[in-house]
Order: structure tokens, then sequence, then C-alpha cells
């Protein structure tokens, strides 16, 4: 239902490979903005390093959930916990959730863990945030600028802009979901 | 609202039954309860700006309050070194003011030995009178310059204001000889100022950025790397020389593994290209600069075929990142460092960046090094100190290091052992310790424990039990930054700006502010007029008020700035060195007149032999050092260190990632277990650890036992001539394989923790 609420908004990331050192701020400030508990993370850095000394190469990924357009998480969830809430953004609602795992199962990126209460967590694209006006807490954060969140579907936004400008690349476009973190490269 | 098939379906496909639907019941049908966007509710009833102390850099945050909880902490897009942006660790705040480890209560040492960890709970009353009857003591019988005060932190500037007051200007900090000392040297030998903290760069419009062992990304001083970023967005290039592919490596375009140890011959061989082919800046270097004949002559024979051989960078590459680096100039920044502490030739190879930046013509110019601006606040009026300081204690040896600008903290550990200094006199009989974990700072621990077991007196002043404080005989617990008022000092930096540290809570357990130690401390030394003020928040109201600033916006917004001032030749700058000829000085005579090199000469330092390998040490992005091991927020995401390995080395050693062992160096000294990390990111001829892990102190009980301590391996030292500074990256290790048995001591893995 809430798909079509908002049909227009497509909210999306990129994520600059190139300016992202691995810092781990946006991990960090996710945790304090969203109080995560101890010993778990809504996002992680992945760190490829390619070829043999001295001929190395590196990229520095700051992942999350991808808030797939065609989101399997979302389909496979029996209560409806997981839904489509505005601007595409998949979200959990605590209450509804079962934590029978099968939306676990079924996320292509091992975005999504149970919560020490029982329901399944994971990035909400800080939507409690965005409807304020402000940025998600890891683009806020972020103090090489790696970061860029905004809504798709308006061609001047700045995140419309990156994807426009610059060569992407997204995690696993084979699961077919329709991720909506882009990776600039 | 209407309800769709699929909504019913899910209500019936719930598949709990009974007990599911029950609990539902509750609240609402499932299927019907509206989709909920869940607000963490982490926003503060206030926020309440102050700056950053979980490292040195100074960043402003707004702490957010609720219901009398730091719940975050976020940058202040308002203050010039955080631009609204925090680096990892700043979010970590909370790590350590909750942090249970917590020093609680003032402590008395109980056991007859330092060290022996045995302490008892004291009154605030009772351990101020303990300390300050043995600083009159000391005073009385061997002079007050027999007091040294170690300090590392913004805080610390009260306890520095009751040493000068006592009588004594044993100042001294690891930060300075075993870190960012030669540097400061180098640069002030050469343009007559030093680069301080935060460095002078102007890395965000450089269009070439040259990186020898810095490495910036894993180093995270917020501002640089923004600026580091923001450089690499407007497609500023990169050319790293680390014998490790660091995080920058992987952004360079040229990434150039030197042989550890010989970075001096590539500095060198580049200087001599660039005058060669005549790529230097020669208005520049003809206008500001005294010594390039003198120079040229001086690497006449550093060519880049010589240089490979000590290197192993081949001569065309030297070549070509010469032309590179000059071809962008004079937007071409040869990094200073910041930890520059490694073979004990560093002021002189502070000297070869200095130069080459000089060549270049970066110093004064638009993505190079600018010339700060400060604002100024007057002095809250206190007495003129009554005593005069004594000549501040420098190393033993006789050995005067002219060129050190502050007192040696291994050298004041030297002068504490009585027979170990030549010069005359009683040693120095009580240390005073600031926030500075002296057992993981300072070299050759032997010595230091040694300097410890001699004194009379030992006094730490801290917010964690880290093994400094484990040897005290009296610990004095101090409320977090987040806890308290420190006095106002303004940055310099490229724009003018003031910004004000303030409580954000109130102190925790007996915890007290800095500012109310060393008043008490001063009144029971009779030096209570040198602390005049009534409060933190006084001293720092009064100081502003008199300086005419708008003290309530600084209270609401953390920080102020002042009018702009060019701060680069592009600007209006007008180039003007504080040397003895004016000029930048190439040629150093200074150095020459106090029988030292007057140009930076090569020296071939020794190289592990085979089956060993130098022991590199640097930072995490998460964590400061031994400083913030122990914060389990910031553990969450790093919670032990590992060595890296070559992966080729690793073969030949019959070693596997993951394994435990332990490092043993020269000396025969052994390492904590540590996991290895085999990688194709590092030289085979060094290994490299993360440093501040493997402490020992059972109060940090969550950082206790994870990793290695690397300065327990640092027993040799090259001590600089120049600056009596200590290079550490002079220490050899093998890897020994831990057994099964001696491996059940290593760390847990840190998602054990969950």
């Amino acid at each position: 239902m809430s798909a079509t609420k908002s049909a227009a908004k497509r909210y999306a990331m990129t994520v600059d490979t190139r300016q992202c050192v691995g810092c781990k701020a946006c991990v960090l400030a996710c945790k304090a903005e969203n109080a995560v508990p101890d010993g778990f993370c809504r996002q992680w850095i992945v760190e490829e390093v390619r070829g043999e000394f001295p001929k190395l190469s590196a990229e520095i990924r700051s992942e999350r959930c991808n808030h797939c357009t065609d989101a399997p998480c979302v389909k496979n969830c029996p209560t409806g916990a997981s839904h489509v809430n505005e601007g595409g953004v998949v979200l959990v609602t605590h209450h509804k959730c079962s934590g029978c795992k099968a939306c676990i199962a079924a996320c292509p990126y091992d975005a999504r863990f149970v919560h020490p209460e029982g329901y399944v967590d994971k990035c909400t694209f800080c939507l409690h945030r965005v409807q304020k006006g402000l940025s998600p807490a890891c683009v806020g954060v972020c103090p090489t600028g790696t970061l860029t969140f905004g809504d798709a579907s308006d061609p001047e936004s700045a995140v419309s802009t990156m994807l426009r400008e610059r060569r992407s690349k997204v995690n696993h476009p084979e699961s077919g979901a329709g991720p909506n973190v882009h990776f600039l490269v | 609202m209407t309800t769709s098939r699929r909504e019913f379906i899910q209500i019936g496909g719930a598949g709990l039954g009974a007990a599911a639907l029950g609990s539902g019941l509750t609240t609402k049908w499932w299927g019907l309860d509206p989709d909920v966007v869940h607000d963490p509710g982490t926003d503060g009833d206030q926020v309440i700006p102050t700056f950053c102390e979980l490292c040195f850099w100074k960043c402003g945050v707004l702490a957010h309050v609720k219901d009398g909880k730091v719940t975050k902490l976020v940058g202040n897009p308002e203050h010039p070194l955080s631009r609204g942006k925090l680096c990892p660790r700043g979010t970590g705040g909370t790590g350590l003011l909750y942090d249970p480890d917590r020093l609680k209560k003032p402590l008395l040492r109980k056991s007859t030995k330092r060290g022996g960890q045995e302490f008892e709970e004291v009154s605030w009353e009772k351990a101020l009178d303990f300390t300050a009857e043995k600083l009159l003591k000391i005073k009385k019988t061997c002079g007050p310059d027999k007091v040294a005060l170690f300090s590392h932190g913004f805080g610390g500037s009260f306890f520095k204001h009751l040493l000068f007051a006592y009588g004594s200007a044993n100042v001294t900090a690891p930060s300075y000889g075993q870190c960012r000392g030669p540097r400061e040297v180098g640069f002030n030998l050469t343009y007559g100022a030093s680069l301080g903290s935060p460095e002078v760069l102007d890395i965000a419009h450089s269009r070439c950025l040259t990186l020898i062992g810095s490495h910036l990304g894993e180093n995270m001083h917020n501002t640089q790397v923004q600026d580091f970023a923001q450089m690499i967005a407007k497609g500023g290039q990169l050319v790293v020389v680390d014998p490790r592919f660091s995080t920058a490596a992987g952004k360079a375009r040229y990434w150039l593994p030197i042989k550890p140890g010989t970075d001096m011959a590539l500095l060198l061989a580049w200087i001599h290209v660039i005058l060669n082919e005549g790529l230097y800046d020669r208005d520049y270097v003809e206008k500001n600069a005294t010594g390039l004949e003198e120079l040229r002559a001086h690497v006449a024979d550093k060519t880049p075929e010589w240089a490979f051989t000590e290197t192993t960078i081949p001569a065309s590459t030297i070549v070509e990142t010469a032309r590179f680096i000059a071809g962008a100039r004079p937007a071409s920044l040869i990094h200073p460092g910041r930890h520059v502490t490694w073979y004990g030739d560093d002021v002189q190879r502070s000297r070869a960046i200095a130069i080459l930046n000089a060549l270049l013509g970066s110093w004064g110019r638009r993505g190079g090094i600018f010339v700060p601006t400060q604002m100024s606040v007057p002095k809250y009026p206190v007495p003129e100190y009554s005593e005069k300081a004594k000549a501040a204690q420098d190393h033993p040896d006789g050995v005067i290091y002219p060129f050190a600008e502050e007192v040696l903290s291994h050298g004041v550990c030297d002068a504490t052992v009585p027979g170990r200094i030549l010069t005359k006199g009683c040693p120095i009989k009580g240390w005073i310790v600031y926030g500075s974990n002296l057992l993981q700072a300072l070299p050759q621990r032997k010595n230091v424990e040694e300097a410890i077991q001699k004194l009379d007196l030992l006094v730490t002043i801290d917010v964690l039990p880290a093994e400094i404080v484990g040897y005290a005989d009296v610990v004095l617990p101090e409320a977090t930054y987040l806890e308290r008022w420190d006095d106002v000092a303004p940055v310099p930096w490229s724009e003018p700006f003031l910004a004000i540290r303030q409580q954000v809570v109130p102190p925790m357990y007996e915890s007290k502010p800095g500012w109310w130690i060393a008043k008490e401390l001063a009144k029971r030394l009779d030096l209570g007029q040198y602390f005049p003020w009534e409060s933190g928040e006084q001293l720092v109201t009064e100081r502003l008020k008199a300086g005419g600033y708008d003290v309530e916006k600084l209270k609401a917004k953390g920080v102020v700035k002042g009018t702009p001032v060019p701060v680069r030749t592009d600007e209006g700058l007008e180039l003007s060195f504080a040397t003895p000829s004016k000029k930048i000085e190439l040629y150093s005579k200074r150095m020459a007149d106090a029988g030292l090199p007057p140009l930076p000469p090569y020296t071939r330092h020794e190289q592990p032999a085979d089956g060993q390998f130098r022991l590199l040490f640097g930072r995490t992005p998460t964590h400061t050092f031994g400083r913030t091991t122990n914060n389990r927020f910031l553990s969450e995401v790093y919670s032990e260190n590992e060595v890296w390995l070559n992966a080729k080395a690793a073969k030949e050693q019959g070693l596997a990632s993951g394994e435990v062992v332990t490092l043993v160096n020269q000396d025969g000294v052994r390492s904590q277990p540590v996991k290895l990390k085999v990688t194709q990111r590092i030289r085979p001829d060094c290994v490299f650890v993360v440093h501040g892990y493997g402490h020992t102190n059972p109060g940090l009980k969550f950082a206790k036992g994870r990793g290695m301590d690397d300065q327990t391996l640092v027993t040799r030292i090259a001590v600089d001539p120049v600056a009596g500074t200590t290079g550490m990256s002079v220490n050899f290790v093998t890897i020994e394989k831990m057994t099964g048995e001696k491996s059940a001591g290593a760390a847990p893995a840190a998602k054990a923790e969950a």
C-alpha cells in the first residue's frame, strides 16, 4: 500500500569508491543515530584488494541495505512487517515482525539481522531523518563526501547528477532485485 | 484505508497461529496496522556544542543530550575543523563517557612496589593532601625543577600552569620526541616556522600530493581527510611512498613500495632530477631561498640510478615521479608527515622534505602550505611566575640538542635515574602524568620502569586505568571532555576562529575536571593566587568577555569566526621567513655552526637479516592508539590488532592468516600473542601492526589481552643528533608460531562479543 502513496519519489544512494577511505565513520554514526545494539551494525565496509605485490589495486565500498525496487525481503515476509515505505525505502515494522528470518534468507546482500528485541533490523536510509529534511546519519557524518543520498526520480537531485555523470555499478545485479545503492567507480 | 487481498493473505499466512495472533491482540491486528517509520529517538532535548578529545585535532561536535544522557555526537557545521563531519572516533565519545572501566574515585597505592596494582579508594581531600605534601617536600629538598609533567591533551594546560607556578619548566610530551618533533625542527630550520597540529596544509587545493609513510585515511585527522577527499574529487593526484599498500596507496597514481629506511635516498634523487632538469620554481627560489648552489652540489651524485640501489625503486620511476610531482607545482605538496621518528636521521629527512617543498614553491601557495592566522584572547590576570623555572632537563650524556624546541620525554625519563645522566645534582624526583600512557608511548620500557621505581612521587591524572596508572602512587580521576570546561586556546588555522569546550553533562562518579584538580593542588602548594577563578566556566567567560567576544553566542554555537586574512600568496599574502637570513634556508648555516650537516646527508641504515622483519607501526581509522582501544563502541568495528605479513614471506615461514604468533625482537623480547594477517599489501622485509594494543592493566577490562603492544619490542632506538628525538623503526623481529596451548590466551574475535 505504501508503494503507491509516494510513487513519485525513489530514494537512492551513491557511494563514491574513489573517495571512500573505509574509515567506518558511517558505520558508527549509524549505530549512534539508530541506537543499534552492541554487537550489531547496519552498515559495513568492504575492502577488495586485487593482484599480487607490488601490482595491486583496491576498491573500498561502504555497504548497507540496497532498498531494492523489487525487494525479495518484502516478497518473502509472511507478516507484512517488511514493507516498502515512502520513496521506496524498505522498512520493517517492529511489532509486525515475528523474527522468522525468511527475509534474512531472501536478502541477496546479507543486510539484515535479528535485533535482540526479536524483530529483524537493518538500514532504514534514516527515513525518520529524511522525512524531517535531514540526510541519513551516514551521509551526514562522512568526512570524505563519499555518500550522496536523494531522490533518483528527480533529475535535478545530487544523486541523479552523480548517476548521470559518473560510471557506476551495483552489487549483485544478477539478483534482479533492483538495488538502489550505486557504487561510483 | 482499503485492505488489499495480499494483506489478508499475509494475516492468514502468518504461520504462527493463535499464539502470534494472541500476542498481536495487545496492539492491533497485524495486517491492518499501518506501516511504521520508527524513530530511534536519539535526538537530544538539548544540543550542546563543544569540541572533541578522542584525538588532538579539536573538531567541533554537537552533543545531543536526552534525559541527562549523551545519546550521540555529530559534527558542528559551524566549526572550521569539522565542517559538520566527524571521523569515526569523534562519533565514539559516548564510548569513553560511559566506559564502565573509568577511574571513579581517587586512589592511593597500597602495594609496596610501584606497579603492584593494589590501591585503596580515598577521598579527594586525602589524595590531594598526599600529593601536595610530596611535592612540597621535593621542592624543599631538591628544588622545584625536579618535578616533571608529561602531558597529552587539551586539558593539560591547567597542569602546565601549575608546574610553571611551582617553579619547574620540565613540561614534556611523547607527542614531540616520539612523534612529530623532528618535522617541526626540520621545517623550523628551513622556513623559520613549524607546522603545528592541525597541520597548516592546503591539501584541498593540491594538484599533486606526495605521501611518504603518511597514511591519510588510516590516520583520520578529520579536516585533513576531508581535504584529501576533496582533492581526489577534483582530480588531484597522489604519489604514495610506503612499504605498505596503504589506503592512500590504493588511490594513488604512483605507489612506490620503498625499502624501509631508505626514504632519504629517494628524496635526494628527486631533488637531483628536479634541479638537473630545471623543473623547480626558479622565480620563487631565487626570490625566497638561499643555498641553491650548495644544494645542487650536494645532490650532484644522488642520481636515480644510485637511489635505485638503495630504495629498490627503479630509476625510471624516480625520474617519472619527479617530473610528475614538479609538473603540478606550486600546488604540489610533499606531505611533511606527523609521526616521523623512524630512523634517527629524522630531522634531516624532514629537512629534505622541506627543501623539496621549497623547490616546488609550495610554502605559502595555494595547494601547498599556508601561513596560519589565529584569534587572540586576553590572558586571565594572574601573578608572574615567582620562581624562575630552571632550564629544562634535556637528555643524558651531557649532550645538548640545540634545535630541540621542547623538553624530551625520554630525556626526563633518563634524568630520573641517578647515574644515567651526567649533569650534576639531584635527579628528577616527581612525575605528574596527564593523559599520557608512558609505558606504551616511550621506547625502551625497561628504562621507563626503572625510572618509575626511582621516583619519590608519581601522580597520574587520567580517565581510564592505562598501564601508567597502575604504577602511580596517587591516581586522580579526571572527568572526560564531555563533562568539563577547559581553558580557551585559539587554534592557528586558515581562517581565524575560536571554539570553546564546555560541560555537556555533569562529571560521573567522583571524577573532577582538570581545572578543579589543578586549583585544589595549587591551594595546597601555596600557589592559590595562580588559580583565582572560581570555575572553568568563569575562567573562560571572563577571558572571552575581556576579548570582547559574545559569550552567549559562543556557548550556543560553540565557535565564532573572525575576519579572514590572506594565508596564501593568491589571497595576497606577502611571504616572509623568520630564519636568520630571512629566507628559506636550503643550506642551513645554523646547522653548520652547530657542527651538524647543513644539507641532508644519506645514511645507510641497518637492514634486517634473512628471516627478520623490520617492525613498522601505524594507525587504524577508528582508534587513537591506546587511548581508545578500551572504547567498546569504537571496538565494534576494530577490536584487536594483527600483524601484517607479506604473503610470499608467510609461505616461506609456513604461516597462514589467522594463526596466532609471537614476535621476537633482536634483543629476545617477545610480544604478546597476536593474530597474523597474511596479505599482498606489504613488502616482504617488514611487518606492520596498529599501535596501542596489548594492554596489560587489569582495569581495562575490555582491552586487556587484545592484540600486541609494539612498544614493548622497541628496545632499540636511534637518537636524532639534531633534536634528540627517538627513531623507533629500527627494531627487527622474527615470527614464531604459537602452539595450541600458548595461543589459548589470544584475544577473542571481535564478533565473539556479540
